[in-house]
């Protein structure tokens, strides 16, 4: 009954659509799987219906690419095997396992590409369980997909590229922004003139974001750190501290983030090695420049390789598939491949001195007051988790979601696990590394309890 | 550098059988070192079930079960937690006729016992306990005995004994005992060498290696039950259940998850690692909807599974060695250790400090295997155990 | 039991006028946009989606992109869905009152 597949490709974004369309160039056809409703992943994400919106409209200055990968994506649909609305929820000897429509269904595979893309990074603090603060992606998708903004009157708040973005793509649909409130100093931007070089389109346009809020009337502030949110039932309010100045502002909602975090699951399950990556401040799966695993047959691509970006993205799923290619036996153009593995190390360069003009917000948890809640699925405070630590002496992560409960919960510490892998490492004086990682297990995801074998 | 250690009582494994010796050792005013080659109680002992339930027990394991009926409501004294324990009840459901009768046989037999168990027909059980759906031809009640949280008691246990005084060494495998003049020797983790009077093998489903050290192996396997955990429900579940057969049993704990268990993962290469498998974790669920329509509509959050020792009697080894003296074993427990553990430590105790314990333990004594030829090593346990 | 008339957290730009999807909150009726996902219809109605499990505090989704499972809500038959990646459906009931709680 199990079908066995010579390539899957899990995930249809940037990524995904470039891995699928090389393998196809090569005569192959590959088994695409995506969790969405339609192909494009987060970045070129479609709404569910026509609403009227250009491309332009959508995907401002990745107008053409987004329009020009859908199109691709299209034409690609007849030599594929394309399965949307599916859920690779586990992996275990060579064998995908797969949910779609409460069918659970497995997959052989000889290869495997994982494009597995990214979730946005978060931190806790007061009020961030409240009904109006999202993450920053949220707010983008809601614009994006739906045509929505998250609230009346947003605050933007939290560090990385995508924060200009977004608060400008709000202005632009006519939404309220009350603030845009980077947790970096000013200074940082400064790194951006050393990024010129690298893509002088990418950061300019995101320098534009700024200089074009500020001429609409929108307040930035630097070196911020929230305080807490007003309202009990859902956002009133924002009150954060710029500096040694404390601020409130009127709002009705929030959208924060400090840049992204790869889903690495499936790789986890999948029995890859991982490599610290300081950049990310988290474990990845170790890959070389084409993305081939230790683990024979199993390749990444994309951000769930480590965060690098959709053009980045674009690049990996080509050579993974490329590497594919070559393994298998087949003719790779090994120049093509030499120039996208040197394109990818520029992007990674760039993502370097991206990372130092929109860095992670180190002394978080100076701030931040012990009864937040750090897991929002089981609601477990900072504080319980900071005793738990020092109750046990604890020094590892799984450890101390065993004894403190926190990532136990339905997203399996995607929300969490930055955030606890922090405080015990500063709680104990440790380096990240040294405190391990939380495993994947099955189902990455949860799935119906009613779930039934295909055919049963 | 080494660093030495000399201790009345050196215990390799710090599950909860480990943990709950070293506690009960140093409260008998003995000093102790516990060791163990990861976390104490991050296998078997932390990630069970959570079942504490006399009933299904072999007869002769009943005294034993008993001893630990006592110790369980007194956590908090000694290990300053409740863990989640709650004499909740524990179900037993018979599928068919033929395995009502072997519930009813069993009510009979162990009468003595004072379990207290009560039969119900398919329809009257049905009534008592309105959330059962599905083919139920009886039930057996156990009132008093209940579940417990495995992943708080049995590191508390741990931790009790360390600020009891034990000395612990997590991350410390042994890989070297022989017995001395005066004692034993060990070799431990990078650089301890240990010496002790008394040694107890508690290394679970690695401790037939040191067994087989001291010229008496065990034909001690693994099995890695598979377990299924739900998002957290409304309350509706007040007993833990299981199915006569052990294909199914099932808990909600009282943060509302619902724990599921029934077949069997397997080993990762790593076999310190072991992965639940999806074919039975599916089985599982599918159990679950049939005897809870209730949870129709629900999500499962997480697979997981654990390693554990089992026997070819389905009975653990728990007593001296038959070839060593100052050795004492137990392991093997077979899928059923949780609610047996502390008074396994507590008999343990009992053997270190006066060379006996009340409570009966000969049918656990390891020379049972004695005459048994190696090739059982080998063999894996077909029939499905009770494991909750 | 959610303050489900409160006021509406999302606003809509663009699709305002596309087909009416009706759908009830604890029998309440109101109507989604086609194209809606249930996230998006409930939100641009009401407050909240769902209480928390463990403090009862008001929740409404957080990631919108099926991450973070925050947004579970409830259908008066006992199937509970993902709200952010569900599409709406005509006559979808949901409730508030946890299944299985009666
Ligand atoms: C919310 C959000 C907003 C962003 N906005 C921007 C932006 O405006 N500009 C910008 O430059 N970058 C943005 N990024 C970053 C950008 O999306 C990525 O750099 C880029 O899309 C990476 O491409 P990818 O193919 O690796 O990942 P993705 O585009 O995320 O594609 C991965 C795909 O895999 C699927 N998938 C994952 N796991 C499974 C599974 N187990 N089973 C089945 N399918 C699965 C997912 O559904 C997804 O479609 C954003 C990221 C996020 C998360
Ligand atoms: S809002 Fe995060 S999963 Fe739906």
């Amino acid at each position: 009954m199990n079908e066995t597949a010579s390539v899957v490709v899990v995930g249809a974004g940037p990524a995904g659509i470039c891995a699928a369309k090389a393998l196809v160039a090569a005569g192959l056809r590959p088994v695409v799987i995506d969790e969405g409703l339609r192909a494009g992943g987060q970045i070129y994400r479609r709404p569910l219906v026509d609403d009227g919106r250009s491309a332009t409209d959508l995907y401002g200055s990745e107008a053409a690419k987004a329009t020009r990968l859908h199109r691709e994506f299209d034409a690609l649909l007849p030599s594929i095997d394309y399965r949307p609305q599916t859920l690779v929820w586990n992996i275990a000897d060579n064998q995908l396992h797969l949910t779609a429509n409460g069918v659970h269904q497995r997959i052989g595979f000889q290869n495997l590409i994982l494009t597995t893309g990214a979730t946005d990074r978060v931190l806790p603090f007061p009020g961030w369980t409240l009904p109006g603060v999202y993450t920053l992606g949220a707010a983008q998708t809601a614009l994006k997909a739906q045509g929505c903004t998250i609230g009346k009157r947003v605050v933007f708040l939290g560090s990385g590229p995508l924060l200009y973005l977004v608060a400008w793509q709000y202005v632009k649909a006519g939404g309220d922004v009350a603030a845009v409130l980077d947790t970096a100093p000013f200074a940082a931007k400064l790194n951006l003139l050393s990024a010129i070089r690298f893509d002088p389109r990418l950061v300019l346009t995101g320098m534009s974001y700024a200089a074009r809020l500020v001429r609409r009337g929108v307040k930035l502030h630097y070196n911020v750190r929230p305080t807490g949110v007003d309202g009990s039932q859902h956002v009133e309010g924002l009150n954060f501290k710029s500096g040694a100045k404390t601020h409130s502002i009127a709002c009705d909602a929030v959208a924060y983030g400090f840049a992204l975090r790869a889903e690495t699951q499936l790789a986890d399950l999948a029995g890859c090695p991982f490599r610290f990556d300081d950049r990310d401040r988290t474990w990845l799966p170790a890959t070389d420049d084409a993305g081939r695993t230790s683990c024979k047959g199993i390749y990444l691509a994309g951000d769930g390789s480590g965060i690098a970006g959709a053009d980045a993205a674009e690049i990996s799923g080509e050579l993974a598939a490329l590497a594919v290619i070559q393994d298998s036996g087949m003719a790779a153009d090994p120049r093509r491949m030499s120039v996208l593995a040197g394109a990818r190390r520029r992007k990674a360069k760039l993502r370097d001195i991206l990372e130092k003009a929109f860095p992670f917000p180190q002394n978080w948890f100076d701030q931040i007051p012990g009864a937040t809640t750090l897991c929002r699925c089981e609601e477990i405070t900072v504080s319980s988790v900071i005793d738990t630590v020092h109750g046990n002496d604890l020094r590892e992560l799984n450890r101390l979601k065993a004894l403190s409960r926190a990532g136990m919960g339905r997203c399996q510490g995607r929300m969490c696990s930055a955030a606890m892998a922090e405080i015990l490492a500063s709680t104990q004086k440790l380096k990240l590394p040294e405190i391990g990682r939380l495993r994947a297990q099955a189902p990455i995801k949860p799935l119906p309890l009613s779930l039934h074998e295909a055919g049963s | 550098m080494t660093r030495r250690f000399s201790a009345d009582v050196a215990i390799i494994g710090g599950g909860l059988v480990g943990s709950s010796a070293a506690l009960a050792l140093r409260l008998a005013g003995l000093s102790v070192i516990l060791m163990d080659k990861g976390f104490c109680g991050a296998q078997a002992s932390g990630v069970n079930y959570g079942g504490v339930r006399r009933q299904g027990r072999p007869m002769g394991q009943l005294p034993l079960s008993q001893r630990a009926h006592q110790i369980w409501p007194q956590l908090n004294a000694l290990i300053g937690i409740d863990g989640e324990y709650q004499r909740s009840g524990h179900l037993k459901l018979a599928r068919t006729p033929e395995d009502f009768a072997k519930l009813e046989h069993y009510a009979e037999t162990v009468k003595s016992f004072g379990l207290d168990l009560e039969l119900y027909t398919g329809a009257m059980a049905k009534a008592r306990f309105p959330w059962l759906s599905g083919n139920i031809a009886g039930a057996s009640l156990c009132p008093d005995d209940g579940q417990a949280n495995p992943r708080l008691v049995s590191p508390a246990f741990a931790k009790a004994a360390r600020d009891a005084g034990a000395i612990v060494l997590e991350h410390t495998a042994v890989h070297a005992a022989v017995h001395t003049n005066d004692g034993f020797a060990l070799q431990a983790g990078a650089d301890c060498e240990i010496t002790c009077r008394f040694l107890i093998n508690s290394a679970g489903a690695w401790a037939n290696k040191i067994a087989a050290g001291f010229d008496e192996p065990a034909p001690l396997s693994r099995i890695y039950p598979s377990m299924v955990v739900t998002e957290p429900l409304a309350p509706r579940l007040p007993v833990s259940l299981g199915e006569e057969g052990g294909g199914f049993y099932c808990r909600q704990v009282t943060r509302g998850n619902y724990i599921m268990g029934g077949g069997r993962g397997y080993a990762l290469a790593d076999p310190d690692f072991s992965r639940p498998s999806t074919t039975a974790a599916l089985s599982v669920m599918k159990r679950a909807t049939t005897l809870f329509p209730h949870l129709a509509g629900a999500h499962v959050i997480r697979f997981w599974s654990g390693t554990e020792g089992q026997l070819p009697d389905n009975n653990p080894v728990i007593g001296p060695s038959g070839t060593t003296p100052g050795l004492f074993h137990a392991f093997g427990f077979c899928g059923a250790g949780f609610q047996v553990a502390p008074a396994v430590g507590a008999i343990l105790c009992d053997l270190v400090t006066s060379g006996e314990t009340a409570t009966p333990i000969d049918a656990f004594s390891i020379e049972r295997f004695r005459n048994m030829s190696s090739q059982h090593n080998e063999k894996k346990g077909t029939h499905n155990e009770m494991v909750e | 039991m959610a303050t489900h008339h409160s006021r509406p957290q999302f606003q809509r730009h663009f699709r305002r006028d596309d087909a009416h999807i009706p759908f009830t909150i604890d029998g309440t009726a109101y109507s989604g946009r086609r194209g809606d996902t249930v996230l998006v219809a409930i939100m641009s109605v009401t407050g909240q989606l769902r209480r928390s499990e463990f403090t009862s505090e008001p929740r409404a989704g957080f990631c919108l992109i099926g991450a973070c499972q925050d947004c579970f809500v409830t259908l008066a038959c006992g199937t509970r869905v993902r709200a952010c990646t569900t599409p709406l459906e005509a006559h979808m009931a949901f409730t508030t009152r946890e299944s299985g709680n009666e």
